[in-house]
């Protein structure tokens, strides 16, 4: 059994002891020179695991009596995650390199924490789910704080810590309280002694504790409050790296909780769910107009994506599942573009964060100006670009499970929250000059931006086949 | 059907039509570099040929159009997305929109030719957006509709906004967020299709009957049921693209603040998409909500006719009062269509293809005079025939044609959406047809003020009439007004069959769910 549990977990085991190597080399060493190189070499570990997934992942396993589960639906996550930390990653070079950051410590760290990731979306057990959050989160909130002489990320850094320690308290608080009225902490046997006769009070209560702690993890109203101030402080790369991995990471996770463990009582989570989803959808539309910074705004639009996320988490079903899945994986890719723009946003040497810097950009890079009014377009869910696919099964969800008020609320969000999106272009193409952006972009960062964009609009042909992909990932979840 | 060589070709043409715009405004951004003058040239003559050669493709269409086939014709199908399909094909309603987009087009490039502003953008901007707008034309998939319906705010929000007025930013965010609150409610009720007839196919749903069992919602009966609360939907968004009053408001803004080709797509083509979209959906699809509807729908048009008739009047800038005779004009296309028979609905497609015609030579006219003075106050002209002869002769046309004067298109629009009506609501009639007096008010006494009287104001002493380019750029506006005024046959001869098959259609619909009720 042993032999073939290590098989299973082959990814998380090599990511982790490629981690320690690189650790053990750079202390001993303790040459930041080297930083440059590990990070190439780290994404370069991440890409060639996410491609061993996809060609050698198949089937469905689980590892130490249920606790790590090897199925399409972790795998489509692991993919996502690995692949758009390598991404980040490199992206964040040229920014801590003028920055003067370019500590070793930054690819291993991120790396440790996509191991947790990894941990969360396999998770089959309360035990190791809070493992993989608990390693994630302590390695993201080393990195939030990683330019310690600035007060904004120190504070965003510690902001975080305090925060997440209170929502792993109440996640803790959760499962103590499912352990105690359910006698186990398996996600199969939870569902199973859920099966027989009427739920328990107690394990309600700790259900509702237990999402209250996930929905930290993914920012979604009301539990939103650290987003925006820990987005604005910390450094921009890291900014970017909290937008995307590990929303995707607890996303997966939240669904995979309780859909596995709680698939028996789908009508009384989905009102909680709903209740998120739409304070989400809302604040994150509306508070975000009022925001001069970008990665405020930033913050708050992807609380806004996750409310949109929750509608298909709370439709209940099959079509719920593989829209979110849709969805998250679209959301990935435009923020991944859009933040590479924002870590090329400087002037002399400095970056700048407001967005009124924007004006008329698209007169000093017209190419990078396009690219961005296409993610933006992307965003507020504008046909025929990506975005509004990932919207449109969200949607097509919910009024399929019956819930069309959450469609129409859905909705009404979407057109409030295209102000703010429309408001960058706006900036971008019709304001009036001021002082200008002269930021260059290093390569890569250019050639992602272009792709993503590019993506945003060639997507409409067939979407890349993500649908069957979510498909079958989403089926393997109900089974 | 036999085939011959060009079969290939033929099942294709639609897209073919649809994407050639598009192919050019991508061969447009990659291929021209530079700002130079050369460039700009380049950009305008391309842009050109490429509507030109949309006009092209759909004359072949029109000629290999059948009027007597009521169903659709070239249609073609490809696998798309999960359960939806790529699917493009036209009938006799929609046919005539396609004309109209091709026909008006080229004229629309014409009419920026002294753009010097980015003005390689701004001919991809109209390129994509006659894509979109062909694409809304020959949809047959709901999915597929809503995609174009909805991608034609992007260039239209970046024209208003780049190359508009001194207050474009209000006017661009204005039509974007209010036309986008009205579709997306479209959206919902495209899904609740979607899921309860199991197909996106609209020659599918064209014959799925939705439920029209009276419920409950929140202690108010819904009767009509299902069929009313998609009718709503539907009618939020295609209300808000009419304009219909009192979801009007966003037109004269975007008009106003758009550059003059802008105004023309506006006015003649996309405002075009509301009518159509009640004859293609609403109608057909919900037969029994429109009927009940119907009373509501004709009281809100003729309050159009009337109120906005008289806003017009006393407008101080000329496109400001062009957008509200717009919205008058509009209101008599909602009353035929509602008036749900032959005559009104043949009236009312009539008047939306001679409208694009009239509205956009009107928008014309104002540009031209824009172009030279600068402003686009009423009062700051007077007395341009002494200057301008061939332009009052012009604008003198296209004026009577907006009051609806026998032998122009807007006589034969308006006289059959009227027969229509009469048929149906007498004191709709009565009112609508007082809505006439009006429009001859408001567009008479706009003449007089710009080109009668003597020419006193210095800024205008100097005027030029017009060149080449612009009374070519008239020519074809004029001869379809006048034609289509003298021998309408040429329109109510292809529309005829489609416009009586969906009239039947209304009626047995109705007959049979009265009987299944």
């Amino acid at each position: 059994m042993s032999s073939n549990a290590l098989t299973i977990i082959f990814s998380e085991i090599a990511l982790i002891v490629y981690v320690l190597g690189a650790l053990m080399y750079a202390v001993y060493t303790k040459k930041d020179e080297l930083t440059s190189k590990l990070i190439w070499l780290t994404s370069a570990v991440m890409v060639a695991l996410g491609g061993l997934i996809v060609f050698f992942g198949s089937g469905e396993s689980t590892a130490f009596n249920g606790a790590f589960i090897d199925d399409e639906f972790a795998r489509y996550g692991k993919v996502i995650i690995l692949w758009s930390s390598a991404i980040i990653l490199i992206l964040s070079r040229d920014y801590l390199t003028k920055n003067l950051l370019l500590k070793f410590e930054y690819p291993i760290l991120v790396a440790i924490s996509v191991v947790g990731m990894m941990m969360m979306v396999s998770a089959g057990d309360l035990l190791s789910l809070y493992m993989g959050i608990e390693l994630q989160a302590l390695s993201l909130y080393v990195i939030a704080a990683f330019n310690r002489d600035s007060v904004r990320s120190t504070e965003a850094g510690l902001k975080y810590f305090v925060l997440g320690a209170l929502s792993s308290g109440l996640l803790l608080y959760g499962v103590s309280l499912i352990y105690g009225f359910s006698g186990t902490t398996k996600f199969s046997d939870i569902a199973l002694a859920l099966g027989q006769g009427p739920t328990p009070l107690g394990l309600l209560v700790g259900l509702v504790f237990l999402i209250s702690g996930l929905a930290f993890k993914i920012s979604a109203a009301p539990f939103h409050m650290w987003t925006p101030d820990v987005y604005e402080g910390a450094p921009t790369p890291v900014t970017a790296f909290f937008a995307t991995a590990p929303k995707v990471a607890a996303m997966i996770l939240f669904t995979r909780i309780v859909f596995d463990a709680f698939g028996e009582i789908i009508t009384d989570w989905q009102q909680i769910v709903s209740f998120l989803a739409v304070a989400s959808m809302f604040l994150g539309s509306i508070a975000a107009i009022g925001q001069k910074d970008i990665k405020r705004l930033m913050a708050y639009s992807s609380i806004a994506h996750m409310g949109f996320a929750l509608v298909g988490l709370a439709s209940g079903s099959l079509a719920g599942i593989q829209s979110l899945l849709i969805y998250i994986a679209i959301y990935v890719v435009m923020n991944i573009g859009t933040f590479a723009f924002i870590l090329s946003m400087e002037r002399e040497g400095k970056s700048i964060n407001n967005i009124i810097a924007l004006n008329m950009y698209s007169k000093i890079e017209p190419l990078r100006a396009l690219a961005l009014m296409i993610l933006m377009f992307s965003l507020a869910g504008i046909p025929p670009m990506l975005g509004f696919f990932g919207k449109f099964y969200v949607l097509k969800a919910a009024v399929d499970a019956g819930m069309a008020w959450l469609a129409i609320m859905g909705v009404i969000a979407s057109v409030i929250g295209a102000f703010y999106y429309l408001r960058i272009i706006y900036l971008m193409y019709f304001g009036e000059e001021t002082e200008k952006l002269d930021g260059s972009m290093s390569t890569f960062g250019w050639m992602t931006l272009m792709v993503s964009a590019i993506v945003m609009i060639v997507g409409v042909v067939n979407l890349f086949g993500i649908e069957r992909i979510a498909l079958s990932a989403a089926s393997t979840l109900l089974n | 059907m036999v085939c011959n060589q060009g079969c290939e070709l033929m099942e294709n043409i639609l897209s073919i039509a649809t994407f050639i715009p598009l192919v050019a405004a991508i061969i447009m951004g990659l291929l021209l570099r530079g700002d130079d003058k050369s460039a700009q040239e380049n950009a305008k003559w391309l842009a050109l040929t490429a509507t030109l050669a949309t006009l092209l493709v759909s004359i072949a269409i029109i000629f290999g159009f059948d009027p007597n086939n009521t169903g659709f014709q070239f249609v073609e199908e490809h696998n798309w997305l999960l359960g939806i399909n790529y699917k493009m094909g036209v009938d006799g309603i929609s046919i005539l929109f396609v004309m109209l987009t091709t026909v008006l087009m080229p004229i629309v490039i014409g009419a920026c030719w002294n753009v010097e502003h980015r003005i390689k953008e701004y001919m991809m901007a109209f390129l994509i957006l006659e894509t979109l707008m062909l694409g809304v034309f020959c949809a047959l998939d709901l999915v597929l509709f809503y995609l174009f319906f909805e991608g034609g705010l992007i260039p239209m929000f970046l024209i208003v906004g780049i190359w508009g007025g001194k207050n474009r930013i209000y006017a661009a965010f204005k039509f974007f967020l209010y036309t986008l609150l009205g579709s997306v409610l479209m959206l919902i009720a495209i899904l609740y299709m979607w899921i309860v007839a199991g197909t996106t196919d609209i020659v599918e749903l064209l014959n799925f009957k939705f439920s029209a069992t009276s419920f409950d919602l929140l202690g108010f009966e819904i009767s009509g049921g299902a069929q009313t609360i998609l009718w709503v939907a539907f009618f939020a968004s295609f209300a808000v693209k009419m304009p219909m009053w009192p979801v009007h408001t966003w037109l004269p803004d975007a008009h106003v603040q758009a550059p003059t080709a802008g105004s023309v797509v506006l006015a003649a083509i996309l405002l075009k998409m509301g009518g159509y979209g009640f004859l293609r959906f609403s109608l057909p699809m919900f037969p029994i909500a429109s009927s009940l509807m119907a009373d509501f729908v004709l009281w809100l048009s003729v309050i159009a006719i009337i109120y906005t008739s008289l806003v017009a009047m006393v407008q101080e800038d000329m496109k400001k009062l062009i957008a509200y005779s717009s919205v008058a004009h509009m209101g008599y296309v909602t009353m035929g269509v509602f008036s749900l028979n032959q005559q009104g609905i043949d009236g009312a497609i009539f008047q939306m293809i001679s409208h694009g015609f009239i509205s956009g030579a009107l928008f014309l006219i104002v540009g031209v005079i824009y172009d030279r003075i600068h402003t686009r106050e009423i009062n700051a002209y007077g007395g341009l025939v002494n200057r301008m002869p061939a332009y009052a002769l012009i604008f003198m046309l296209f004026t009577m044609a907006n009051v609806g004067l026998p032998g122009t298109s807007g006589f034969v629009g308006e006289l059959l959406t009227l027969i229509g009506v009469f048929q149906v609501n007498i004191w709709v009639a009565l009112f609508a047809t007082f809505g006439v007096v009006l429009s001859a008010a408001y567009a008479l006494w706009l003449y007089r003020r710009v080109v009668f009287g003597d020419l006193i104001k210095v800024s205008l002493k100097s005027i030029n009439d017009l060149d080449r380019r612009e009374r070519l750029l008239f020519t074809p506006l004029i001869l379809a007004t006048v034609i289509l005024g003298v021998y309408p046959n040429f329109i109510l001869d292809i529309i005829g069959p489609s416009v009586s098959t969906l009239v039947e259609s209304l009626e047995t619909f109705q007959v049979n769910q009265l009987v299944d009720n």
